[in-house]
């Protein structure tokens, strides 16, 4: 009887698991309305432009500071942008979730921005014009506690710094 | 520009009665059963009450002081401080002699009386402890010191009624610093704040001009460490409390952050981060040498010091994800610790160096627990929607730390504060401050 149930369970635990693993490997998963892939914003809600077709901000999963397909389209915009306006330099700022302790946040958030800055360089932006600031979880464009505000305060955004 | 700390004290030990008394009271576990204590309003005589109103704008500074001392003692959890309206005996009368009955009448097994005076601008204090079921005295001190230190004195009779009876030394006449919050989320302004223990006293020592985080005192002086954005810079910040002068802390090229003072005062160690890799240094505060204590891809921050200055334990992630280590203060012979599910950050020491606090993220839940140096021995303490950064109560036997609350999809309800725990889990209690707070950090003890 005993035997049985947790023969039961075990199983419901690997189909669950089957379907979990399914799941994070695909990374296809859209959630709240199409605003957030896996854990990783990819609305227009909060995003402002340097200039006509130029996002300022890219999005980051929970813990991470991997820079998605999209993260690397928007920047490669970025790059070609301050190419093209070669006396602006820029200031990348890191930002963090509210959900991680302050100190480790801080840290977070300065590798996301040099997440950024690093792939400006490799289009070809000289280090010189492009200074970071992490603000961890200080900074927040949205003040709600779930998975979507979360996911859009987790961001570099690249600035004017002139 | 903060003469907050410039005290003089006038301490007399009349006497300490060592002799095996009845009650005592066992902190280590959790009580759930507080010794009933009663604290008889210190004596004041009609012209010192003149004087007082004069000097304090407080006609009975002695029942005030009193009021300090009760408060003191019910926040512990370890007293329960009996309705004065039961008291049969007269504050004076009590103070030369107590009739014993009386006080064992209304179940009190311990009696503080006192009086004070103030004269020619001085304010001075005498108090006893009596142990009623003994039928003697248990203590008695007098102080001399200047009118406006009242609470401190109502700060020192708790410490040394606390020390008497649970045999380690009180917790009451300390302060916190902390990082006062007001304004929206999105937009938070932040200030450095000190405050008594009991949330009086508090005064704001930065404008919120700029972004402040994470202050600690020096166990050794009245200076303290943080971090501040001055000018869009976030570099780690000396503030000596009592002149109000500040200075950057090392000459680093990106942001320093999580700093902390060594046991000894002498050393600021804290986290320098540069082209996305944060790092564990320590300055020297007299001749300034800089040094590098870990050196990894990972992201090193939190760091604290062991009480004795040989072992540091730090945040790191290392392993993929955040996790709480121990290395011997030169940076060698580093050891994961934390094996537990979850996330674990902010490690901190204990003062009396048997264990390490932190802060664990498991599930969608934050918890506040406390292991061995060895990371043996977990205990989690308090569960909560978001709570993080405990400091000890120089005692260590008290946990101070703040905690958010959840904000809905507007923003709305979002509130921090301060609250403390003891270490057995018990005694859960909001810590009152003037704002929304965060980032609390315990003083040492002022006075001995």
């Amino acid at each position: 009887m005993n035997f049985k149930k947790s023969f039961r369970n075990t199983f419901l635990v690997i189909l669950l698991s089957l379907i979990v693993s399914a799941c994070a490997t695909k990374k296809t998963t859209t959630t709240v309305e199409g605003q957030m892939q896996g854990d990783v914003y990819t609305g227009t809600d909060t995003v402002k432009y340097l200039a006509d077709g130029v996002p300022d901000r890219v999005f980051f999963a929970t813990n991470e500071s991997i820079l998605t397909t999209k993260s690397r389209d928007t920047l490669r915009k970025q790059a070609n942008w301050l190419r093209e306006n070669s006396s602006i330099n820029v200031v990348v700022e890191g930002h963090a979730d509210e959900r991680g302790t302050r100190e480790y946040n801080l840290a977070l958030g300065e590798r996301r921005a040099n997440a950024a800055k690093d792939y400006l360089i490799t289009y070809g932006i000289s280090a010189d014009r492009i200074s970071v600031i992490s603000y961890g979880k200080e900074r927040p464009v949205d003040s709600g506690s779930n998975p979507l505000s979360w996911s859009k305060n987790r961001r570099s955004v690249t600035v004017k710094a002139n | 520009m903060f003469r907050i700390f410039n005290l003089t004290f006038f301490v007399i030990l009349l006497s300490i009665t060592k002799a095996n008394s009845l009650i005592e009271i066992d902190i280590t576990r959790g009580n759930l059963d507080p010794l009933p204590i009663a604290v008889s309003p210190l004596f004041q005589d009609d012209n010192s009450k003149k004087n007082s109103k004069n000097e304090l704008k407080i006609e009975n500074v002695g029942s005030e002081i009193s009021s300090v001392v009760e408060n003191n003692l019910k926040t512990s959890g370890l007293f329960n401080p009996l309705s004065k309206e039961a008291f049969l005996q007269k504050p004076d009368i009590a103070h030369l002699k107590p009739r014993f009955e009386d006080w064992a009448l209304i179940k009190a097994q311990a009696l503080i009386t006192g009086k004070v005076k103030i004269e020619n601008k001085k304010l001075k204090v005498e108090f006893r402890l009596w142990d009623i079921l003994a039928g003697r005295e248990m203590m008695a001190l007098a102080f001399t010191t200047v009118p406006s230190n009242w609470r401190r004195v109502g700060h020192i009779i708790s410490d040394k009624v606390y020390e008497r009876l649970t045999g380690e030394k009180g917790y009451f006449d300390t302060r916190i610093i902390y990082v006062s919050e007001e304004g929206a989320k999105t937009a938070r302004v932040k200030k450095l704040a000190i405050m008594d223990q009991d949330g009086f006293n508090t005064k704001y020592l930065t404008l919120g001009n700029e972004l402040v985080l994470t202050p600690r005192f020096n166990p050794t002086s009245q200076m303290v460490t943080y971090l501040s954005y001055f000018k869009n810079l976030p570099r780690v910040y000396l503030l000596d409390i009592e002149t109000g002068t500040q200075e950057v802390v090392g000459d680093f090229p990106g942001m320093t952050f999580a700093p902390r003072f060594s046991p000894d005062g002498k050393k600021i160690i804290m986290s320098f981060a540069k082209d996305g890799n944060s790092d564990i240094y320590t300055m020297d505060l007299e001749n300034r040498i800089v040094e590098r204590i870990t050196n990894h891809p990972s992201i090193d921050t939190s760091p604290s010091y062991s009480p004795d200055n040989k072992f540091i334990t730090f945040n790191s992630d290392r392993s993929g994800f955040q996790q709480i280590y121990v290395m011997k203060s030169d940076g060698s012979n580093v050891k994961r610790i934390s094996f537990g599910k979850g996330l674990y950050g902010t490690p901190v020491w204990s003062p009396r160096g048997d264990l390490i606090a932190f802060t664990k993220l498991h599930n969608g839940k934050f918890y506040i627990g406390v292991m061995r140096t060895d990371g043996s021995g977990e205990r989690l303490l308090t569960e909560n929607y978001y709570q993080e950064a405990p400091s000890w109560s120089p005692n260590g036997r008290v946990l101070i730390f703040y905690r958010e609350t959840k904000s809905n999809d507007k923003g709305e309800g979002f509130s921090a504060k301060l609250w403390s725990i003891d270490l057995t889990g018990y005694n859960e209690r909001q810590v009152q401050t003037e704002t929304d707070a965060s980032d609390p950090s315990w003083s040492s003890l002022l006075s001995n």
